[in-house]
């Protein structure tokens, strides 16, 4: 056989040091922590889901200021200092669900999982590891993004003396709100990623759930049925603690519709985890 | 050690791996061979505890895999090429696994290193060639310093350079008292790098033998003569035990004698010789013997076994003899 370049022998060298690394739920949440930091997609979304509120807020914002003097009564009654700057979650809601997703099914799609599963073959700790990691994430990048817009739209308001400011019965609830509503979206987004684990089904499920099925249960309000269902539906039970007023609306209170909220995305995340654990990889 | 016990493996009615049972010993490159679809990677899956088997046990090193409590130090493993995201650099990807068992960066420095990637280490992987991610593969699989080494198919993709150096390297871990297992469809890659040979069709052991073994039971024990004193010769070797064939003026195909001797034979009556090549089955040869029918997917009209005679039973011998492989053995 013919001398080729070899890149070094093998680990002879460094010959058989002792390993003494368990594997703990610390050490996967900062593998966990390596991987949603090193990959673009992770800040991308991150990035068009904040502009997008940010963005969006500023726009409300200023073209109500710039109307108001216009305005009917009717539509002064209407608004809202402390909603109209954050209304711009709607659309924040769809870029942290789909990387919520993705944080699994990009795993799935790349045959990742594989690798990570291998390094901890007792699985569950990949899975609190991940929701974690990006939930953290998440909650700090769209809470202080909630800030900026709220400060932004009081900025356009002042002018008008129509602003609010954290103060403001239900305005810092509103705020703290915005950034816990959109993290429990991702984690439904990890949820049901990791029960689907196609790219492209787990969003459509994320998504029926969130923005189609309350223009369903809309239809129940012909009927008797409406107030029995419609304020208990996924998003609409969340969305509540990013309402003001949640009396007239026949939405739930804030605080007990946001645990409903989040008792649906630790239910799927349950299921997640059953399933993660029984299922081959 | 890897044991496997009555492992078997179904999805739905389709049975993937049935009743396999093995062991993989320390200290030697054993090889997994088996035709594609025969069940090789499920078996490995279940190693790794990835997939569940439907009933039996395998163990590593004494225990399930999902046991151990640093798993990366036990097994190393090469799954698929490219089982790595797309998007991330190399040396992410190896920063990620390492943290899992509290691995050091400077063990991640060294196994890139030592699969040659330090160029390419900061780039992302979606870019990499196949051979790339084999290679990053082979890094992960070392991480952990293990004692025991699982690849799939890890020459998929290399270029020689490549294949020399895995098979090197697969020895030399070999030769350090550990566990290789390594799976291939390629003969030709097993007969130079493992000394053991688990060879499996359509989920079924077939086979748990040396390779040298392996060759010899398929082998004919023929001699190729060729000599421009043909005719004469063949009256001289004549014997008993001794079969003699001619396909073409100036060849014989001999069986019953050693080469040794019919080389003594030849100078004793000084006869020149062109040629003299002791035949032997190639792996190859081998295989196809003995799994033409466990072959799962195969184009219609194609023979079983087609390049090495008949699937079964007929023997070794006319097979062996009729064919001339590139990848003869020489154990």
């Amino acid at each position: 056989m013919t001398a080729v370049a070899e890149p070094a022998g093998p680990a002879r060298g460094a010959a058989r040091r002792p390993h003494p690394g368990k594997v703990t739920q610390t050490r996967v949440l900062t593998s966990e922590w390596i991987k949603f930091r090193s990959l673009r997609s992770s800040y991308w979304s991150l990035l068009v889901g904040c502009g997008a509120m940010i963005g969006l807020g500023l726009l409300f914002s200023m073209v109500i200021t710039s109307k108001w003097d216009t305005m009917s009564p009717l539509r002064r009654r209407d608004f809202d200092a402390i909603t109209v700057p954050l209304r711009g979650y709607f659309l924040g809601q769809l870029a942290v669900g789909v990387l919520g997703v993705m944080v699994v099914t990009g795993e799935y799609s790349t045959g990742m999982i594989r690798a990570s599963l291998s390094a901890v073959p007792k699985r569950l700790p990949v899975l609190w590891a991940k929701a974690t990691v990006f939930a953290v994430a998440v909650w700090l990048t769209t809470t202080a993004t909630a800030f900026v817009c709220f400060f932004i739209g009081q900025g356009f308001f002042s002018g008008k003396h129509i602003q609010a400011d954290l103060s403001t019965p239900g305005a810092l609830r509103v705020v703290i709100g915005t950034g816990l509503y959109l993290t429990v979206v991702g984690l439904l987004g990890v949820g049901l990623g990791t029960v689907i684990r196609s790219t492209a089904g787990a969003i459509a499920a994320l998504f029926a759930t969130l923005l189609v099925l309350p223009v369903l249960g809309e239809v129940l309000n012909f009927t008797s049925w409406g107030d029995k269902v419609n304020p208990y539906l996924p998003s609409n039970a969340g969305q509540a603690l990013l309402a003001v007023h949640t009396e007239a609306s026949g939405q739930m209170r804030p605080w007990p519709g946001f645990a409903l909220f989040a008792g649906y995305a630790v239910a799927v995340l349950a299921v997640a985890a059953y399933l993660l654990k029984r299922r081959d990889a | 050690m890897i044991e496997a016990r009555s492992l078997t493996k179904r999805y739905g009615a389709k049975a993937a791996v049935t009743d396999l049972s093995f062991t993989v010993r320390p200290g030697v490159v054993t090889g997994f061979l088996g035709p594609n679809g025969a069940g090789k990677s499920t078996t490995m899956r279940m190693i790794l505890g990835l997939d569940r088997p439907t009933s039996g046990t395998v163990t590593v090193n004494g225990a399930d895999y999902a046991a151990h409590s640093a798993p990366l130090h036990e097994v190393g493993a090469l799954l698929e090429a490219k089982a790595i995201h797309t998007g991330r650099t190399a040396y992410n990807h190896l920063l990620a696994l390492a943290a899992t068992t509290g691995i050091p960066r400077s063990r991640v420095d060294e196994v890139i290193d030592l699969v040659g990637l330090r160029e390419v280490a900061r780039k992302r992987a979606g870019g990499f060639s196949l051979g790339m991610g084999q290679r990053l593969g082979i890094a992960s699989a070392l991480l952990g310093d293990p004692d025991t080494l699982i690849l799939d198919e890890p020459v998929n993709g290399l270029d020689p350079e490549g294949i020399l150096w895995i098979r090197n390297l697969l020895k030399d871990l070999a030769a350090e008292g550990r566990t290789v297992f390594v799976s291939s469809h390629l003969m030709s890659e097993m007969a130079l790098t493992a000394e053991h040979l688990i060879v499996i069709g359509q989920g079924r052991l077939i086979a748990d033998t040396s390779v040298a073994e392996f060759i010899s039971r398929a082998s004919s024990g023929s001699v190729k003569v060729r000599s421009p004193q043909a005719a004469e010769l063949r009256e001289l070797l004549a014997g008993p035990d001794v079969t003699v064939s001619s396909a073409d003026e100036g060849t014989l195909t001999v069986e019953g004698l050693s080469s040794d001797r019919i080389g003594v034979i030849a100078a004793e009556n000084r006869i020149t010789l062109f040629e003299l090549a002791p035949k032997e089955a190639s792996l190859e040869e081998a295989f196809m013997e003995l799994t033409g029918d466990a072959v799962e997917y195969r184009a219609p009209g194609q023979k079983p076994g087609a390049g090495a005679g008949s699937p079964t039973g007929t023997g070794a011998a006319g097979t062996a003899a009729q064919t001339d492989t590139d990848v003869e053995v020489t154990a």
